[in-house]
């Protein structure tokens, strides 16, 4: 089926999502949707799925125009779509999931499971899923998860499918397999519809690629073009793909963690057993995909997890134990994960979130009051340093876009005198530009002689800012690494393969050495299907 | 290289696995190793409610005997066919279950939830029956022997729970389920010993018979919470619905005449309360716990004020509405105890036992009922598959003001035959509890308002005989159970993960 959007315009209120954008997917087609977060691709997939009407423009099914008032309708009509945050709920099973809006019933509304669970077991014998119908939802890993998304899709005689950036949560070899699902679909005469901002996948599978930039249309880009191409398409300038830092200075180790183990509630070790050191003037990137322990190990750094044993030392005194305010003032620089959700107070003006951990200190306070003057002369100061676009320094931090909020966190944490570091995932969701400037940030703080502790589940950013890598797995350390590590073995050690075993595997079958991991030969996946 | 790439893939639990058919064999993603975290609250709980039942049952009892009437027979010859029938039924069902139960426990497999609950109710139907067959008409045991032997076992459960906690194991739920048994056997034999007559004695029969009489609309009120809940809507508003049910249904069937008319117009009652909620909290997104309490003084403040202007100056013609009658169900209603208790109900009881049925198999069996869990638990997921959220919210609203209406009639047309002030009396409340105990399920629901429904009657049967404990204690009971129940034993239920949150599309 031949899908045609033509001059699709989404308006926001003043705000222009998508303007006049022209797509077309052929038939048995990869078709790249590149651009930055926020260059409105996925508005405009929301729009062909139905779940935003266009303002303008119309969509066409084998040249003739058609509306869809709502998902049901774009799914009558062939196009499925796997959603970046999956839309599948956690308590149901496979096979409940995979029925629901599309329930096969017997007498009296009674749901057949089973003829879905028939269904899930073809399409899955077809592609080599591997899913089991009736296990929990919120027990099967993430990529299994995405699978049950496309089972989804499948059985709804998806003819296009869209998948709206699929990899940000797969590890290397999760990512591997699913590209390898996506070139048996398009076998298979599917169409898909890729939505991604990361380059080496999207020039692994694509057969064409439309870039997006602002809501517009940029231009139609080679798969064969080089990464720097494609990326300076995506951002409309040149950019420098690399980072320039000169090599670590490193000092004492002032850093030291040992034995750390985090449970949560139901029991599990989170972090297992963890130890580690960091030296002054040093970058320790903490690798692994998401959920792998990162979260609590910050935290518990910081001193917000219950049940932590263990211990961590910053210049010889003992943190663990220790209250969040007693560790702050230890000189620990802590950015969140979730800026919007533990970094910032979205309703609070940039001024005030700049001294969210200062307020009852010196000069921004005397006795029970504070001192206004002060604190916007302050925020004025690191508004201009940290080049957060604003109108005012009085604006809600909420209003402002996540890079430019991203620039107010780390304002803040690196406005005192620090003696560690932390930053968790500094460059999620920001554009191109602010993740340079992020980084310069966290070299210019490491260069200054504090050590550095970066935890990103992206291996770009992991191998541009790091010195050493530690790669996490199920809470446990799978190992420390040096920075020049190649993509290869840091890929198999985020999914637990021990350091010397991944070198040795990646170095035994590809023998030029670090080459991208996303290029894997199809042929090679037929036989492990079960057909 | 691909090969090799796979490999670690597959290592990974969960997608290097067959399709094995136990949810439990593809459980992955947890951390590889675990310690138990064993709380101490079960071990110190029990150990404290142990000490408490020594003290009483043990140190404080009594000398006198404690009495049990078993339910007397109304025609002895129907009520003895009834009870050889039973037993044979119930004999052969437990046989049954059982034998399934131990098979499936020797495969190794995990039980089917519904085997062991089903094999236990079997076994107590099984010993009631044989009570009716031998004619035992009262049971009198010595209560201070019983009340040491029950001291002495709930210390040695206690002991197990610290035991195995200082192990660092996990409190099995037997451990509970058999400690809650012989404390409320225990307390039984203690407080019917205290009473003031020389050989106290209470009806085992009357006292089940209340409790699910008084159960009645905690269970109509619950099943509203459920529907509500299980969409993703809070519903506090069912003490309303649960009076205005009541209200309507005693002026109607006044007006008309006809208790079946007075029926409906409960029902119409509850669903308008609903209606009001449903608007204001899924048409204009006010929070839903506002909006629940806000109507529930309004409707108190109304209803009062009609009943004590319009009702209390004409009765005769507004508050007069007539009874429901108890109808016995023939042959079933003559089995001991069990007979009275389930089947010489009103028509209102009748109607409770259809919707505990009808709810349970609609949400958990039909794709009505899928849809609604899918919008209670992820209502953007529901959206992506063309299930029109609100809407399903909205009707699920509806009909559960429907249910705690008709819930509300039993208070006019069954209980009572007159309304009065606030006669709900804040069983909506209790409701609600009982639906959070029973873990959002219609069925646990039903057991769980059973228990407050217990409560309730037993407090009410202790006061007429006179007990050791003041009254005023007594009268707490219920709403002891409910707060101890909802904090202390729901503590890893779930509720719904969109319960309270408005949907908004986009």
């Amino acid at each position: 089926m031949k899908l045609e959007l033509k001059g699709i315009t989404k308006r926001f209120g003043s705000l222009v999502a998508n303007d006049h954008i022209d797509l077309v997917v052929e038939p048995g087609q990869v078709h790249c949707l590149l651009g930055e977060n926020g260059a409105g691709k996925s508005t405009l997939m929301n729009v062909l799925y139905g779940l935003y009407d266009p303002t303008e423009g119309e969509i066409l099914v084998d040249g003739k125009p058609v509306v869809f008032k709502d998902p049901g309708e774009a799914m009558a009509a062939g196009i499925g779509m796997v959603h970046q945050h999956f839309m599948l709920i956690p308590v149901f099973t496979v096979a409940e999931n995979v029925a629901l809006g599309n329930e096969t019933t017997k007498a009296a509304g009674l749901l057949n499971l089973e003829a879905t669970r028939g269904k899930i077991r073809s399409i899955s014998d077809q592609y080599g899923f591997d899913v089991d119908p009736d296990a929990m939802v919120e027990d099967l890993p993430v990529g299994v998860q995405q699978r049950v998304e496309i089972i989804k899709a499948l059985v709804r005689d998806a003819e296009v499918l869209i998948l709206d950036e699929p990899t940000a949560v797969l590890t290397p070899q999760e990512t591997d397999e699913l590209l390898d699902i996506i070139r048996q679909l398009k076998r298979d005469g599917k169409s898909i519809v890729f939505i991604s901002h990361k380059l080496r996948e999207v020039k692994a599978i694509s057969d064409t690629i439309t870039v997006i930039r602002r809501g517009k249309v940029v231009g139609q880009a080679d798969p064969t073009a080089s990464p720097t191409e494609l990326a300076s398409a995506m951002v409309g300038r040149t950019v420098s793909l690399t980072l320039d830092k000169a090599p670590a200075k490193t000092g004492d180790v002032s850093f030291k963690v040992r034995n750390l183990t985090v449970t949560n509630h139901n029991g599990q070790h989170v972090v297992d057993d963890l130890s580690f050191d960091i030296a002054k003037g040093e970058v320790l990137a903490i690798a692994g995909v998401q959920g792998n322990g990162q979260t609590e190990l910050t935290e518990a750094i910081l001193g917000v997890q219950p049940h932590v044993a263990g211990s961590i030392t910053l210049d010889g005194e003992e943190l663990l134990g220790k209250s969040v305010k007693h560790v702050l003032g230890a000189g620990v620089g802590f950015v969140p994960e979730d800026r919007t959700l533990d970094g910032l107070v979205g309703t609070f003006t940039i001024s005030e979130n700049m001294i969210l951990d200062l307020y009852d200190k010196a000069p921004f306070a005397r006795g029970v009051g504070m001192k206004p003057g002060v604190i916007a002369e302050n925020a004025a100061r690191k508004v201009e340093e940290f080049d957060v676009r604003t109108p005012s320094v009085s604006a809600a931090v909420g209003t402002l876009s996540g890079g430019n909020q991203q620039k107010v966190v780390l304002a803040r944490e690196l406005s005192r005198p620090l003696r560690l570091f932390i930053a968790s995932q500094p460059t999620r969701g920001l554009d191109v530009g602010s993740i340079e400037f992020v980084h310069k940030r966290v070299i210019a703080e490491r260069d200054h002689g504090t050590p550095v502790m970066i935890v990103s589940t992206e291996l770009d950013e992991v191998l541009q800012l790091a010195d050493r890598i530690a790669v996490l797995y199920r809470g446990r350390l799978v190992g420390i690494v040096p920075a020049t590590t190649s993509r290869d073995v840091l890929g198999l050690m985020m999914a637990g393969v021990p350091a010397a075993e991944a070198e040795a595997s990646a170095s035994a079958h590809t023998p030029s050495g670090a080459t991208t991991s996303a290029v894997t030969e199809p042929a090679g996946h037929e036989g492990e299907t079960h057909v | 290289m691909s090969a090799t790439t796979q490999s670690p893939a597959g290592k990974q639990p969960g997608t290097g696995e067959g399709t094995g058919n136990t949810p439990g064999a593809s459980r992955a993603g947890g951390p590889a190793s675990t310690t138990e975290l064993v709380s101490w609250k079960a071990g110190i709980g029990l150990g404290l409610l142990a000490l408490l039942g020594t003290l009483l049952f043990g140190f404080l009892a009594n000398p006198k005997s404690a009495g049990f009437r078993i339910a007397e027979a109304r025609d002895p010859n129907a009520s003895s066919t009834a009870a050889w029938v039973t037993l044979a039924v119930a004999l052969a069902a437990a046989a049954y279950v059982g034998y399934r139960w131990l098979s499936q426990r020797r495969e190794g497999g995990g039980v089917d939830r519904w085997i062991p609950a089903t094999t236990i109710s079997a076994v107590v139907v099984l010993g009631l029956a044989a009570l009716g067959v031998a004619r035992v008409e009262k049971i009198t045991v010595p209560s201070m022997a019983l009340g040491w032997i029950c001291s002495v076992l709930l210390l040695a459960l206690a002991g197990y729970a610290c035991f195995l906690t200082v192990q660092r194991r996990r409190t099995p739920g037997w451990v509970g389920g058999v400690f809650a048994v012989v404390f409320l056997v225990g307390f039984m034999i203690w407080i019917v010993a205290g009473g003031r007559d020389p050989e106290p004695s209470i009806s085992l029969g009357g006292l089940l018979a209340g409790a699910v009489t008084l159960a009645v609309p905690l269970v109509f009120g619950s099943l509203s919470g459920v529907l509500c809940e299980r969409a993703g809507v809070v519903n506090i508003a069912i003490e309303g619905q649960l009076l205005l049910g009541a209200f309507s249904a005693a002026v109607v069937a006044t007006m008309t005449g006809n208790v079946y008319v007075g029926l409906i117009s409960a029902a119409v009652a509850g669903a308008l309360v609903s209606l009001v909620l449903a608007l204001v909290s899924i048409k204009y997104l006010v929070n839903q716990i506002i909006v629940g309490v806000v109507l529930n003084v309004l409707i108190s403040g109304l209803t009062s004020f009609l009943f004590s202007t319009l009702l209390t100056a004409d009765p005769e013609h507004l508050n007069k509405p007539g009874r429901l009658q108890a109808v016995d169900i023939p042959f079933l209603s003559d089995i001991p105890i069990i007979g009275p208790i389930l089947f010489r109900q009103s028509l209102v009881g009748y109607l409770m036992y259809v919707a505990v049925i009808v709810v349970y198999v609609g949400l958990f069996h039909t794709k009505w009922g899928l849809r609604v869990r899918a919008v209670g638990e992820h209502p953007q997921a529901a959206d992506t598959v063309g299930i029109n959220v609100n809407r399903t919210r909205f009707i699920n609203v509806l009909m559960g003001g429907a249910i705690a209406g008709i819930g509300g009639s039993f208070f006019t047309l069954v209980s009572v035959d007159a309304f009065s002030k606030d006669m709900s009396g804040g069983r909506g409340y209790i409701a609600l509890a009982a639906m959070i105990f029973g873990r959002w399920n219609p069925i646990g629901a039903f057991l769980a308002a059973l228990l407050f429904g217990f409560a309730d009657n037993l407090q009410s049967i202790i006061t007429i005989i006179g007990s050791p404990v003041p009254s005023q204690f007594m009268a707490m009971l219920p709403y002891a159970l409910t707060v101890i129940a909802v904090a202390g034993l729901v503590g890893r239920s779930r509720p719904p993960a969109a319960d309270g949150i408005p949907y908004v599309k986009g």
